[in-house]
């Protein structure tokens, strides 16, 4: 029954046999142990699956895992180099971005693939590239000004600092 | 939730998605952006025996114009379709359009074909399809879209039969779409679509009843030389919209007039 799936994740080129039904998310959490990408909504309107396909930003519960074949994949997990932060994750830290995080792996990555097409965002640019992801806790506020202030950090070219 | 077992295969071209679909038998369906299928699939709303990917087909990923036509392939994205400067300079409410169909995530996956298929009461396209009296080109025929859309989720499509492109009327002239909803990423609660032509106004409707609506009545009183109000006012007539937990019959009636009344006011 099963398919091969040659997919790169986070830059490890990888090959496994997967049903059909399998979807992408429960690709990357089970078969490849990558837990940073949630599952918050059966509807395919939460966007707390969201990773990079090919650098676009995708609901991976929307998506078998099998359509990834010959893609490159990059969950949260894979954003930052080993030990280090994205800008992005800093900005969250450093802003208040998140209450209890569940959505936020899906807004980061989302936020990802907005900076890289628009370096200077608008709120309302904000607002129109994050309209798929839903947060239940923090409200908004916040997770705008993060992805403000990540924007600045990555025009300015700031490393990340370790840690926050 | 986990989707019931099916089998899955890659189609390279057309004619093989076709072969494909033919030698799964009648259960068997399509899939392309995956975006309305995969939540029925999870939702076990839909349980095909078999899914033909017509991902790979690339030879439906265009936008060609071509005489005074726009020729749209059903491969052709959301994302693409809202960047493509071809569709901005000759269809621009086309790419109005598929920049608010959905959410980011859902626009890069997302296809034109796969709406006409889908036939959700609540797709964009399809009002523009209705309006501008659009061609839908399968592997097989040439189809009206006042003829392809029949129902709910129901088209003129055989089981087998596959969506190649969608054949528009250029109209570059002053359009707008007003799509009424509580929360950005949603579909329309009511769409109201105008756009000048040469020969008049076309004027379409979202979700305000089983398949979109052309609203000959507001277009021939704008014909007549009535004011905008004036004939906006006619976008409900005989319309027999759904009641759900968005919005009543009566409640989308008004929104047809208001909306279109809207459009034409807003129209660039
Ligand atoms: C959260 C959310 C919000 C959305 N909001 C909107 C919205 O505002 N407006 C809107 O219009 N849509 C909206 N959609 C739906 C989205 O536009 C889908 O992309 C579209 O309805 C289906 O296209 P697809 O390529 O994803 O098709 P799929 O999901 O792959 O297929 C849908 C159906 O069409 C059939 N099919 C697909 N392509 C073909 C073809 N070429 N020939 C024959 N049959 C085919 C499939 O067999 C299936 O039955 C939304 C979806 C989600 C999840
Ligand atoms: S889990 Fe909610 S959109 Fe994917
Ligand atoms: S931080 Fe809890 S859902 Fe967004």
């Amino acid at each position: 029954m099963g398919q091969t799936l040659r997919v790169t994740v986070n830059g490890e080129a990888r090959s496994d046999e997967v049903e059909p039904r399998l979807l992408l998310v429960h690709y990357l959490r089970e078969t490849c142990g990558l837990t940073g990408t949630h599952v918050g909504c059966d509807t395919s309107q939460c966007g707390a699956c969201t990773v990079l396909l090919d650098g676009a930003a995708v609901k991976s519960c929307n998506m078998l895992a099998l359509q990834a074949d010959g893609a490159e994949i990059t969950t949260i997990e894979g954003l930052a180099p080993e030990g280090g932060l994205h800008p992005l994750q800093t900005a969250f830290w450093e802003n208040h971005g998140l209450q209890c995080g569940y959505c936020t792996p899906g807004f980061i990555m989302a936020a990802a693939a907005l900076l890289a097409e628009n370096h200077d965002p608008s709120d309302e640019e904000i607002g129109r590239g994050l309209e798929g992801n839903l947060c239940r806790c923090t409200g908004y506020v916040n997770i705008r000004k993060a992805v403000k202030a990540a924007a600045q950090a990555m025009r300015e070219g700031a490393a990340a600092p370790i840690g926050g | 939730m986990i989707p019931a077992a099916f089998q899955y295969s890659k189609a390279g071209s057309v004619r093989e998605a076709v072969a494909q679909l033919r030698e799964a038998g009648p259960e068997a369906k399509v899939i392309a952006g995956g975006q309305s299928l995969i939540p029925l699939l999870r939702l076990r709303l839909s349980q095909p025996s078999h899914l033909v990917d017509v991902n790979g087909v690339r030879e439906l990923d265009y936008v060609h114009p071509e005489g005074d036509h726009l020729r749209v392939g059903a491969m052709t994205r959301h994302s693409t379709l809202a960047r493509s400067e071809l569709v901005q300079r000759h269809l621009p409410l086309l790419a109005e359009m598929a920049a608010q169909v959905g959410d980011p995530q859902i626009r890069a996956r997302g296809t034109l074909g796969g709406v006409f298929a889908h036939a959700d009461a609540a797709g964009d396209y399809p009002t523009l399809a209705v309006m501008l009296d659009a061609t839908i080109v399968t592997d097989r025929r040439r189809v009206a879209a006042r003829d392809f859309f029949q129902h709910l989720f129901t088209t003129a499509l055989a089981e087998d039969e596959l969506v190649c492109e969608v054949v528009f009327p250029m109209a570059p002239g002053p359009h707008r779409y007003i799509k009424f909803r509580r929360r950005l990423y949603d579909w329309a609660i009511v769409g109201a679509a105008v756009q000048k032509m040469d020969s008049g106004w076309r004027v379409g409707l979202t979700h305000v009843g089983p398949t979109a609506v052309r609203a000959a009545a507001v277009e021939s009183r704008l014909q007549a030389g009535a004011s905008f109000t004036e004939a906006a006012s006619a976008a409900a007539d005989g319309l027999e919209p759904p009641s759900d937990v968005r919005a009543s019959a009566d409640y989308r009636r008004h929104l047809a007039q208001v909306l279109t009344r809207r459009a034409l006011e807003q129209a660039a």
